[in-house]
């Protein structure tokens, strides 16, 4: 190996720049999505997240609360993945 | 009438107060009638970079109480014909900015001068909201690193909402500064590109300002950067200066220098 290796540029890691890259796109989309969201959604999705728990066991990534706005009609949307039943 | 500008970041230390000193000498140097105010109330600092930090008075927020008028608390520069300075508070802190205040003073200003430059303070509180406000058009400035361009892309999410122009239903023009960029460090994909960054901010490209030891040498002696001809930092601030009045120039300083054999022989930068 080693030579080889080098040669073929095998095995080789990311640049760090091509790293931040990426990383930056996927933080930057995902905060992008959540702009001009209102205030209170955050606290309201964990208090659904919450009340739902008092009857079934699921976790904080189960829960997708989204809150689309087209002209003046906003959506929101609840999108519970409820566990198998054992 | 005039045009306001605000140079902001989000992120602190990145070369607001830099570009902010360098573009407005920029304008003035073009025969363009330009002030340039410190947002950055408790933190004053366009003093020391514009060498003009023995001459302050009466400050922004003097003028906004009624303490003195515009006339006395403008300051005027030595160097640059047609330029001046409006200073920050430095005993006081952000709150003493009030919307109807600041607007009273740019309207006030917007009757003598060409162009308005509002040099933002760090952070996305209410003194970086008031800095932008009432912002025609914004320089992002951002390094070519990930905390800056998030912090970049936070700040135009802001100027998108909380501008005076998005509250009417119209946009702020935004440019991408990008600063303390170092052409050998993205040769050796080290460094996020030109590219990279345009990519995810996704706003045309105002300047490239390379790194460079003439900004700290300038900031030293209080003379803003782009006066250093000489330097590579002070072209590219007046290439961005051109281009910001609508000039197409090409950008400079993207690409590594290659070193001579005799630069190389000798040990030159």
């Amino acid at each position: 190996m080693g030579i080889l290796d080098y040669l073929l540029k095998k095995n080789k890691p990311a640049s760090s720049a091509s790293v931040a890259k990426e990383r930056l796109q996927i933080i930057v989309a995902h905060e992008r999505s959540t702009r001009g969201q209102p205030d209170y959604l955050p606290l309201m999705q964990q208090e659904i997240l919450e009340v739902i728990r008092k009857y079934v066991d699921i976790e904080q990534d189960q829960v997708s609360v989204q809150l689309d706005t087209a002209d003046d009609c906003s959506v929101l949307e609840l999108n519970i993945t409820l566990p198998e039943r054992k | 009438m005039a045009k306001i500008i605000v140079v902001t970041s989000g992120k602190g230390g990145v070369g607001k107060t830099t570009s902010s000193a360098a573009i407005s000498t920029g304008l003035a140097l073009r025969g363009h009638k330009t002030v340039v105010i410190d947002f950055d109330v408790g933190l004053r600092n366009l003093d020391l970079i514009m060498g003009c930090e023995r001459r302050v008075v009466y400050d922004f927020v003097n003028v906004i109480n009624k303490e003195a008028n515009l006339k006395q608390a403008l300051i005027k520069d030595k160097r640059t014909e047609g330029l001046y300075i409006l200073p920050a508070s430095q005993t006081r802190d952000k709150e003493a900015l009030t919307h109807e205040g600041v607007e009273a003073v740019l309207n006030e200003l917007a009757e003598d001068f060409d162009y308005i430059i509002c040099d933002s303070p760090a952070g996305i509180e209410q003194g970086a909201q008031m800095a932008l406000y009432f912002a025609e058009e914004a320089i992002v400035v951002t390094n070519p690193e990930v905390s800056s361009v998030r912090d970049s892309d936070r700040i135009l999410g802001i100027l998108q909402s909380k501008s005076r122009l998005a509250e009417q239903g119209k946009s702020v023009k935004e440019h991408l500064l990008l600063t303390r960029y170092n052409p050998a460090r993205v040769a050796s994909a080290e460094m996020l590109s030109v590219a990279d960054v345009e990519e995810i901010l996704a706003i045309p490209l105002l300047g490239v300002i390379p790194e460079s030891e003439a900004v700290l040498k300038a900031s030293n002696q209080g003379a803003p950067v782009i006066l250093d001809e000489e330097s590579e930092a002070g072209q590219a601030y007046s290439d961005a200066v051109a281009r910001l009045l609508g000039e197409d120039v090409e950008h400079r300083f993207l690409e590594q220098q290659k070193k001579g054999f005799l630069q190389r022989l000798l040990g030159g930068k």
